[in-house]
């Protein structure tokens, strides 16, 4: 028998229909000669043939594979009752999918950002090269997203490391396509001269950079193309090889692209250009880090010799330590520089790359899995009580088939279509929502400053288990309840079917406890999405020293605009007033750092000789930013004009400065000095006013002592003015109006803006995300569950209509009918929302340190969760009950 | 799905012989379904009456096997009829056939009529 018959079957079928036919017309030709009448002849034709139908149906079924056929015939028989029933296949299916979807969605993620090795060569030989545990702190300067290296300390390392084959160091700027008017940035890398042979990755066209191509003070580098940049600028064109490319105002020429998998070492972040190491001057001009030696910016990779442990290489990194840091010590104070000489070279495991949203978002990824986790928990809960429920409600239609010779195996093998179809289309759903989900995350945490890329591919191993546990679900919990349906004699599940008044317990335990987990479970994940949701609220409400509303964040970056140093100073007043006279602008100032911007200034204090050790933070700003930022002066004045570059130093500082270093003192008038390194004077500074606490780099935060001094009595400010502005006109006129004004003062400015709101915003990421993936996770599975419970609830009405009948005859009220169904419920919620409330607690505690203002055992969150799952699935479980109660008793005991 | 192999004698001792004797009508030249039921009843002298709807699964079974082949021709009396002829590997099987039929006739008749 071949699959070409099986598959034209049906044509066979017509041939051999044909076939009869011209059989019975030649025996009936026969008869007719035989001398028979013709209606005779007919008859005795078919008399002789037997039955034609039966015939084709035996040739019929020599052709089937009866299995397949069986089988196929099963799965449209199974979609088909699930069409009849739409409520429960949405249910179901949906159920499997979120539950699917949600886990591989947030796998696919921590696999991409935790457990996936770089796209490059052998890259578990790959291992960074950084300080061990650096107490007593580096201080310095600090820059880019790995400062782990200095650039004198990388020199002394590349000489005398013999662990790694290769070793290689890179920084990760920001460069600037345009040379005046609004920014457009490009991600860069500076890299050194092994880093992509280190790496062992080729070029896709042209070449990549050498060793050759990173001299010191190289002066029209090469740079090389990631993929996706090369596709977005120049459309994927063989031709952009050779052309040559502005960079911070400076040419470089494009020698390659790089493979479309290559997206460099840092994980959460890909590069459009990289260019050699020896270019970082070009792009910094005079704030070049390269030669300082308190300049870290540089992470530092090496690869390992064929045969050198990870043990071997940190022996051997132990052991240059002391010669390499001895031959690098910066002009520290005494105490610094005794740290520094201490210091020691460590190396760590490297191959799944270096990542910043590692360290962010691992521990709020593993939690996020935890919870699809318990929503998949939920979702199988609820997929068996589903399952459990249809099953048993057939369990009389299964009596009725078997009764008139179904084979047992045959009805078997028909729920097993059933569950399997249900639990295809589920984990089918799931694959797509996993795509979708996991997108909208990455798409949720990109920031226009901080463009997030992370690789995504489906992990199909777990897709695949988290699929299976569905698959295995439905099995279970279809097929048991049918498996013991058929294994009843016939007769006695008929019987059993339809003449019970009440249910019994045994057969319905199963199910309620399936509720009670599911109320549980539930329980917990709200409880978690409103410690989220709380604690994101808390940080958005709380008092941060200023109102971040209608602030506009202008950024401009001078270093082409060709003023000379001496010239700065002046130069950004001019801006500035410029920008504060923009119509619609109320009030704008310059502020170096612009709160919860990330970046920071602090240093310590002497007052009469005396050092503290308390970090206080420092910001540099002109007169007017307190009442632009709406910051109140508490006591004395703001900066008044008054203070020139060679006057004596003015400082306007926080209460809790004034608190800390003045307690009980009126803190106007009084001095203190910025301790310095030996070889600087101590510029004394005078008190001038006292502002309200602000937030400094973070809102998270407590407050700390903070320090203003103005930017008018810095002589040599860096080539970069940041000023902030209130107004309330529409955004996009201030932005135009303001780039003309920048601008027309001079054409070489690049400005960049960003409003407060949006900064603040991104600086709370992680709540946001949080909050928005449990709190859709949490309120999922509150859905789930009192669909659970309504589903049990309206079963165990259908199951009693007889007991609600014979009750209400004897004289039960619609209230008691009512009230004895809602205390079922209610045992149910209740033994739920016990355990769920013990293990919420218990699992909170794993979450504190992604809270704010809030403790993991929060009794009002939990109340309140408690609170909100009770009402919703009472009301779930009232339905039900008043259907119950509208019973008509009559009609309930006629039945049957 | 049709059970393959070589059918066990007993039980299904008729349904092989009408196999047999299908074989043995084709392999005097091609024939319909009609005229091999008709010479199978003629050339036993009407002793095996074949009850023709039978017959069909039987050609069905045989080109299956590939013993027989069919092609669409027109009957004598002008009508379209489905005609078989032998394979050559029918014609082998039908030797084959033939001498384990006579095999089990000597066989049975030892038993039957002990010399």
């Amino acid at each position: 028998m071949s699959w070409s018959r099986f598959l034209r079957r049906s044509r066979w079928d017509d041939e051999r229909a044909r076939e009869l036919d011209a059989h019975l017309a030649i025996e009936t030709d026969d008869n007719l000669a035989r001398g028979m009448s013709p209606g005779e002849a007919r008859d005795a034709a078919r008399r002789k043939l037997g039955n034609a139908t039966l015939v084709r149906e035996e040739i019929y079924q020599m052709n089937t594979l009866t299995l397949v056929d069986g089988a196929w015939r099963d799965l449209k028989y199974g979609a088909r009752l699930l069409r009849v029933n739409p409520a429960f296949a949405v249910v179901a299916i949906l159920s499997l999918a979120l539950g699917v979807g949600a886990n591989a969605a947030i796998f696919q993620l921590l696999d991409a950002v935790r457990i996936r090795t770089l796209p490059v060569k052998n890259a578990e030989e790959l291992v960074e090269i950084r300080i061990a545990d650096p107490n007593g702190g580096r201080t310095g300067q600090f820059s880019g997203r790995r400062p782990s290296l200095t650039n004198p300390l990388w020199e002394q390392v590349r000489e005398r490391q013999q662990v790694f084959s290769e070793a290689f160091v890179w920084a990760s700027p920001a460069f600037d396509l345009t040379t005046g008017g609004e920014a457009r940035s490009a991600l860069g890398l500076w890299v050194s001269g092994d880093f992509f042979n280190g790496l062992g990755v080729p070029a896709l066209i042209g070449r990549t950079l050498t060793s050759a191509d990173d001299r010191r003070g190289c002066a029209a580098p090469p740079a090389v193309l990631s993929y996706g940049f090369w596709q977005r600028e120049y459309a994927g064109s063989p031709s952009a090889i050779g052309r040559s490319i502005m960079l911070d105002g400076h040419s470089f020429d494009i020698v390659g692209v790089t493979p479309a998998s290559f997206f460099g070492v840092e994980v959460g972040r890909s590069f459009d250009v990289a260019v050699p190491l020896c270019a970082e001057p070009l792009s910094r001009g005079p704030l070049t880090l390269m030669e300082r030696k308190d300049g870290w910016f540089l992470g530092a990779i090496g690869r390992l010799k064929p045969g050198v442990t990870l043990d071997q290489a940190r022996a051997q990194l132990a052991s240059i330590s002391a010669p390499t840091f001895q031959a690098t010590l910066p002009s520290y104070r005494p105490e610094d520089a005794k740290h520094y000489l201490e210091f020691k070279l460590g190396a760590y495991p490297a191959g799944t790359g270096i990542s910043q949203l590692r360290r962010q978002y691992e521990s709020p990824l593993w939690l996020l899995l935890a919870t699809t986790g318990l929503v998949l928990l939920i979702a199988c809960a609820n997929l068996a009580n589903l399952m459990l429920a249809r099953a048993t409600a057939r369990e009389r239609e299964i009596a009725v088939r078997l009764a008139i010779g179904a084979s047992r195996w045959r009805i078997v093998r028909q729920l097993l279509a059933e569950s399997l179809l249900i639990a295809a289309i589920g984990s089918a759903a799931g694959a797509v929502l996993a795509q979708w989900l996991s997108r909208f995350m990455v798409g949720f945490l990109t920031t226009e400053n901080n463009r997030i890329f992370v690789a995504l591919t489906l992990d199909w191993r777990i897709f695949a288990f988290t699929a299976a546990l569905g698959v295995l679900t439905c099995l279970i919990f279809g097929l048991v309840p049918a498996i013991r349906a058929t294994s009843l004699a016939p007769g006695a599940a008929m019987k059993a079917g339809s003449r019970g008044s009440t249910d019994t317990r045994e057969r319905f335990g199963m199910r309620r406890a399936l509720v009670v987990a599911q109320v549980a479970l539930s329980l917990v994940l709200l409880v978690g999405a409103l410690l989220f949701v709380r604690s994101l609220r808390n940080l958005m409400t709380l008092d941060a020293g200023f109102r971040q509303d209608g602030i506009l964040v202008v950024s401009m970056d001078l270093r082409h605009a060709g003023v000379p140093d001496d010239r700065r100073v002046a130069l950004f007043a001019d801006v500035n007033a410029k920008i504060g006279a923009v119509p619609g602008v109320t009030s704008a100032a310059q502020a170096m750092i612009v709160p919860v911007s990330g970046s920071g200034w602090n240093e310590y204090i002497v007052i009469d000789g005396k050092k503290y050790s308390d970090h206080v933070n420092f910001n540099a700003v002109s007169d007017g930013y307190f009442r632009t930022m709406g910051t109140p002066l508490l006591a004395g004045r703001d900066f008044d004009g008054r203070e020139w570059p060679g006057a004596e130093k003015a400082a306007i500082v926080t209460e809790l400065f004034a608190h800390k270093f003045f307690a009980g003192q009126d803190p106007i008038g009084k001095v203190f000095q910025v301790d310095e390194p030996p070889d600087r004077p101590k510029t004394i500074a005078r008190i001038v006013g006292v502002v309200r606490d602000t937030k400094y780099t973070d809102l998270r935060e407590e407050f700390t002592p903070l320090v203003f001094f103005a930017v008018s009595q810095n002589q040599h400010p860096d080539p970069f003015l940041q000023v902030v502005l209130r107004s309330s006109a529409p955004l996009a006129t201030i932005t135009s109006a303001v780039t003309s004004v920048v601008t027309q003062a001079n054409s070489n400015i690049i400005v960049q803006f960003q409003t407060l709101p949006s900064m603040v915003r991104d600086s709370l990421m992680r709540e946001r995300l949080m909050a928005t993936l449990s709190g859709f996770f949490g309120a999922l599975a509150g859905l789930i569950a009192t669909i659970g419970l309504y589903g049990v609830m309206s079963y165990t009405v259908a199951r009693r209509r007889n007991e609600i009948g014979i009750r209400m005859a004897l004289g039960a009220g619609r209230r008691d009918v009512v009230r004895m169904v809602m205390r079922e419920a209610g045992v149910l919620l209740i033994a739920g929302v016990l355990v769920g409330t013990a293990l919420a607690i218990a699992a909170a505690r794993t979450a504190s340190t992604l809270l704010f203002g809030l403790h993991p055992g929060d009794p009002a969150t939990l109340a309140l969760a408690a609170g909100g799952l009770g009402l919703v699935a009472m009301l779930a479980s009232y339905l039900p009950a008043l259907r119950a109660s509208r019973l008509e008793p009559t009609e309930a005991l006629r039945e049957e | 799905m049709p059970k393959r192999g070589k059918s066990p004698i007993q039980g299904e001792l008729l349904q092989g012989t009408l196999d047999l004797l299908i074989l043995k009508t084709l392999a005097l030249g091609a024939a319909h379904g009609h005229t091999i039921a008709y010479a199978i009843e003629h050339r036993s002298e009407e002793v095996l009456q074949v009850e023709h709807g039978s017959l069909y699964p039987a050609l069905h079974r045989l080109e299956d096997r590939g013993w027989i082949s069919s092609f669409w021709g027109t009957s004598e009396n002008n009508r379209r009829a489905r005609y078989y002829r032998l394979t050559p590997a029918g014609k082998k099987q039908l030797t084959a056939q033939t001498n384990r039929w006579d095999e089990i006739v000597r066989a049975v008749n030892r038993i039957l009529r002990p010399a």
